[in-house]
């Protein structure tokens, strides 16, 4: 028994001491907790993993039957594979960096506590999510991890726009679940089982047809969850929330819950030829169409934010070409240089006293050395340059792809190209050059670099983890060779990026105004997120509002209704008045009346009697 | 005990009768009285579940003669979904009682008088089993909530509470006339007058008698419930009672129609009940209330009224649940049904909370709680949580097995039902906002958090929630043969035809 429910346990502890008590608690027993929490999960992971030793199959421990409504058992079952292993290493390890960074940055913003409640319940939610051993516990984890995602998006809930950013992840996040739970009940109906190691061995008997509907469903869910298109409107906005949880939750661990989620699902895709394609093309789709709004953002988290959401949609191309330990091998390498640049910009930020916006930086590379120098480790690692983290995933992904379909490796440089542009236009705007505010930059605290530190040498040298071969026993190695002319154009790609970033932003500062103004029209729709937001709030928002107010509650339910009701009412009523005119009171009236009734009944019966006889 | 029932029955009654010689004047008295009075009802209602034998079906049987002239009796009994109902009613009864101490200030003795027999009545319906003892208790229900409205109410209380009357008292007249076709059939086939269900099981009534009858029953039921469309008495009726009439009305009272389509609709009319044209307009107007009382919750100005609404919403899970004719969707709607009481009844009650400190129901009055009320806030949020099916909470648990329920059913209906869940979250989450989040301004800058007594309303509710989501298996093992014993009836050979374990086939699988 390796006691696996401590893992997620131990931060629900950490969440239920701060919840309950941190009001009353000094800022120190709340730190205290709160990180002790996650560094002791993050301690018996490894205890864990090591007294699990090499895992060729999935360790289980059943706790007791959660719930059972007729043949369906559904059990409070843990499990860990080596997939498994991957996610609950970088949960807890990237989680544990995080918490310590969010130590100094959020120290001096009012509900320290509650801040850090909220992040404990995540960590608890996103440890159920990966170790749950069926469907239904990973949907617990997904929904928990949705709500905390909320809570933090919202986290400064005096504003208007950070309230309504976390409104917006739930709802979107809703719709992707709405498909996600569909997909459980035809696996119920399909198999008779939510257990991963009951459905999965027998997705290979089951009719594609099914198979696909599943896939397509599950990915519904997780297009919602890791920001793919046509869902990942949610995750710009979610950049509201403190800098922290951006570099958790929204880069880090659980927008790659979807991607999780299909890797695991990995034996249905398999046999179902047409989701696993879908997912190719949602993927890719997604990495190309939100790298060019990257382009052209000037909010420096806004920037990363659609970074985030283009190399989630990297990862569903791997998963889609088949190579699923490519696509999880980048999920690993883009937590690390992604936490990284979300937290290097969060210190930024820090150190500019709030300010986003890139026009107004400049110059910081001196001013704020420790920042600038662990962020360029993020910034060659993302730009595929070799041999940092970001390049061995990243190529592993091309190879894939290319030996899946060959197009599709070339929008995929392109899209690598545009990566290492935007983000070098980020770094030579906020680092290089003259300073453009009025700020008096000073760099953050250790307490806040040595996690960067951490993360900027897993971001040089994470590529050297052989996350794929780690993984083989789950996902067979594709046979694609290595092709040295494959690797070359992508590393050009990526040089190219930089290259032209410098010539724009460092060699020739007026030309990024020029190429804006030649553009026109073209610009304006990337500079605008090509209006998605607008378009949805026209196509769908807007009209379920208006429907629901004017046509169901005032006209269904106020007009037709009780329209009805309110008439049979006037008719009896109107009835009523017609006969109270016949009461005068009046005797000889009612006379006239008795007579009237008598021949009219000896007349009715003489009618009816005729008619017997 | 032999009169657990009865005891359990009639100790609001008796609590009732020693408050009507208490003196007006000491208001105190009173209240300690009332409370009182209702917590021992939720005490000796607690062996209930003690004593509970799930491998039987009605238990705690109490038989005595009433009007034998007319074969009727005083015949009481529950199995596993009558007693979650009960144990429902006990609890919230106790909790509406406890809600009300500062919020209701005048005409105290009538006021506690109406809720101690409304109780009375609720047991009564939901351990009948005769069906005139039924409608008896069914229409003594009415009348303590026509006067609660009436006289406790907002401003519109009149016009609510007549609405609410009209509505309701046509719908059981049909459902009486029901009854009595069904009475007559059986008096005419065994020549034995009798109201008793177990008797009136074995009728056989000719095809197009027994589709009127299920009509006639539909109408009485499904008004209560409400189902669309017989549910626009409910949002006024909601937004002007008091709030612990609210609570009641939503917990447990829409709960009688519900159960009356369990006990009465299916077990006494299997034929028309599995008819496909009669369950396609089931689920189509389950469907249209779960999708319609979402969409209207999202126009609401009123708050007690978006709540109000979005019961429409999730009464349409329960009543798809039961005509998804199979053990999920059943057992998934008993337990929704005690789910909505959990949350329904905690989202009124937290709408009673601010209205009692700002006396409005506006949303848009509100705004920026959480930082004044911090610990309301949390109340609140866990609440929406539950009610809007958040795993691991209670409304999780049901819904998903409804789902499951309604899936094996068809696609389409699953389908379309879930489309719920996402508008659920839109319009909760909204209202949050609205009411929580932003600033606070001057008006709620000084509003007080929860006192002990609020506190204490609320420990239990969120406590039951937790408990249904984390351990939901005793539930379903006390509902598992209520539950099978009807899909058995509706459809026989369900079981084996789907090559399950039959519940049934240990102990004697007779109703009595």
């Amino acid at each position: 028994m390796q006691h696996l429910w401590l893992i997620p346990v131990l931060p629900l502890l950490g969440f239920l001491l701060n919840g309950l008590f941190g009001r009353r608690l000094a800022k120190g027993a709340v730190t205290a907790i709160a990180l002790g929490s996650v560094l002791l999960s993050f301690a018996w992971v490894v205890k864990t993993l090591v007294g699990l030793g090499a895992l060729e199959t999935a360790y289980i421990e059943r706790y007791f039957t959660w719930f059972q409504s007729g043949d369906l058992r559904v059990g409070a079952d843990l499990s860990v594979d080596r997939l498994t292993a991957v996610m609950l290493l970088v949960v807890t390890g990237v989680g544990s960096l995080i918490h310590i960074y969010a130590v100094g940055y959020m120290t001096h913003e009012g509900g320290y506590y509650r801040f850090f409640a909220y992040l404990n319940l995540f960590m608890f939610f996103m440890l159920v999510l990966v170790l749950g051993a069926n469907f239904l516990l990973l949907f617990v984890g997904w929904e928990g991890v949705g709500l905390c995602s909320y809570l933090l998006i919202g986290f400064y809930f005096l504003k208007k726009s950070a309230t309504d950013a976390g409104k917006k992840a739930f709802i979107v996040n809703r719709i992707g679940d709405f498909g996600f739970s569909l997909a459980m009940l035809l696996i119920v109906i399909t198999f008779g089982s939510l257990d991963f190691g009951a459905v999965f061995p027998a997705a290979a008997s089951k009719p594609e047809s099914t198979l696909t509907l599943i896939g397509l469903l599950l990915l519904l869910g997780a297009c919602g969850k890791s920001a793919q298109a046509p869902l990942y409107v949610w995750l710009p906005d979610a950049m509201e929330g403190p800098t922290p949880v951006s570099a958790l939750i929204h880069a880090a661990t659980m927008v790659t819950a979807g991607v999780y989620m299909v890797a695991r699902s990995s034996a249905i895709y398999l046999h179902a030829h047409a989701a696993q394609e879908m997912v190719a093309y949602i993927g890719l789709g997604t990495a190309v169409f939100a790298a060019t709004i990257g382009l052209a953002q000037n909010d420096i988290k806004k920037v990363f934010a659609y970074s985030t959401v283009s190399q989630l949609g990297y990862m569903f191309l791997g998963l889609g070409a088949g190579a699923f330990s490519a696509g999880i091998f980048h999920l690993v390498t883009h937590a690390f240089f992604k936490a990284l640049l979300f937290l290097g910009a969060g210190s930024v930020i820090h150190a500019l006293e709030g300010e986003q916006d890139l026009r107004h930086m400049g110059g910081l590379r001196t001013r704020i050395p420790v920042t600038f120098w662990t962020l360029a480790c993020a910034w060659v690692a993302i730009a595929g340059i070799p041999p940092f983290a970001g390049f061995h995933s990243k190529d592993a992904i091309l190879l894939a792809a290319h030996h899946h379909a060959p197009w599709m490796y070339w929008v995929g440089v392109l899209t690598a190209a545009m990566t290492a542009f935007y983000v070098s236009r980020a770094m030579f705007l906020a680092f290089f050059g003259e300073p453009r505010g009025h700020h008096h930059p000073h760099e953050s605290p250790p307490v806040m670099t040595a996690p960067l530190a951490v993360l900027a040498l897993l971001s040089l040298a994470g590529g050297f983890l052989d996350v794929p071969k780690f993984l083989e026993p789950l996902f067979p190695l594709s046979e694609g060779a290595h092709d040295f002319a494959l690797v070359a154009i992508s590393v050009v790609a990526g040089l190219a990026g930089i290259g032209l970033a410098a010539l724009f932003y460092v060699v020739k500062p007026g030309l990024a105004d020029a190429v804006a103004n030649a553009l026109g029209g073209l610009y304006t729709l990337v500079y605008n997120k090509y209006f998605v937001d607008e378009l949805y709030d026209a196509a769908v928002v807007r009209p379920v509002e208006t429907g629901s107010r004017e046509a169901l509650w005032k006209g269904v339910d106020a007009g037709l209704i009780d329209g009805a009701a309110n008439g049979v009412a006037s008719i009896a009523r109107a009835t009523g008045g017609l006969l109270r005119l016949i009461q005068s009171g009046n005797i000889r009236s009612y006379a006239t009346w008795v007579v009237f009734g008598s021949i009219l009944v000896l007349v009715a019966i003489g009618l009816v009697g005729g008619g017997a006889r | 005990m032999d009169h657990l029932l009865s005891i359990v029955l009639f100790t609001p009654l008796l609590g009732l009768l020693v408050l009507l010689f208490l003196p007006s004047s000491n208001k105190n008295l009173i209240r300690w009285w009332a409370n009182l009075a209702s917590f021992a009802g939720l005490l000796v209602s607690i062996p209930l579940i003690t004593g509970f034998d799930r491998t039987k079906d009605f238990q705690f049987v109490e038989t005595a003669a009433w009007i034998p002239s007319i074969g009727a009796s005083y015949h009481l009994g529950i199995d596993g979904i009558g007693l979650v109902l009960v144990i429902l009613t006990t609890l919230l009864g106790f909790l509406s009682i406890l809600s009300s101490w500062t919020a209701i200030e005048d005409r105290l003795k009538e006021y506690y008088a109406f809720f101690l027999l409304q109780q009375v009545g609720m047991l009564g319906v939901f351990m009948a089993l005769d069906f005139l003892l039924f409608f008896v208790f069914w229409e003594t229900v009415l009348v303590p909530m026509y006067f609660i409205i009436a006289i406790w109410g907002g401003q519109r209380r009149a016009y609510a509470a007549i609405k609410f009357m009209i509505y309701t008292l046509i719908g059981s007249v049909l459902m009486l006339l029901g009854i009595l076709a069904l009475y007559f059939y059986h008096q005419s086939q065994f020549q034995v007058l009798s109201f008793d269900i177990a008797d009136l099981m074995k009728t056989n009534l000719p095809a197009g008698v027994g589709w009127w009858v299920f009509w006639a029953f539909f109408l009485g039921f499904a008004v209560k419930v409400p189902m669309f469309p017989f549910h626009t008495w409910l949002p006024d009726a909601h937004t002007e009672a008091p709030t612990a009439g609210s609570v009641i009305l939503a917990s447990v009272l829409l709960k009688m129609g519900t159960y009356g389509f369990l006990r009465f609709s299916l077990p006494l009319l299997p034929d028309t009940s599995r008819n496909p044209q009669v369950v396609n307009i089931m689920a189509v107007l389950s469907i249209i209330g779960i999708i319609y009382g979402a969409l209207a919750c999202l126009m609401q100005k009123d708050w007690k009224k978006l709540v109000a609404y979005s019961s429409v919403s999730h009464l349409g899970y329960c009543t798809l649940g039961i005509f998804s004719l199979n053990p999920a969707g059943i057992a998934g709607s008993v337990i929704q049904q005690i789910n909505h009481g959990i949350s329904t009844g905690m989202l009124f009650l937290i709408v009673g909370i601010v209205y009692e400190r700002r006396h409005t129901r506006e949303i848009a009055e509100y705004g920026g709680l959480f930082k004044v009320m911090p610990v309301f806030s949390m109340v609140f949020l866990i609440a929406a949580l539950s009610s809007m099916g958040m795993p691991p909470l209670n409304g999780f648990i049901g819904e998903f097995t409804i789902l499951q329920g309604a899936y094996q059913m068809s696609f389409n209906w699953a389908l379309w039902s879930a489309v719920g869940i996402a508008l659920g979250a839109a319009y909760l989450l909204w209202l949050f906002q609205r009411t929580m989040l932003g600033e606070a301004s001057e008006k709620n800058g000084k509003l007080l958090d929860l006192s002990p007594r609020e506190i204490a309303v609320f420990a239990p509710l969120i406590l039951a929630a937790f408990w249904i989501g984390l351990h939901p298996k005793p539930m379903f093992q006390v509902l598992e043969r209520p539950v099978a014993q009807i899909v058995e009836r509706v459809r026989p050979g369900y079981f084996a035809e789907h090559k399950l374990a039959s519940p049934l086939t240990t102990p004697a699988a007779s109703l009595r």
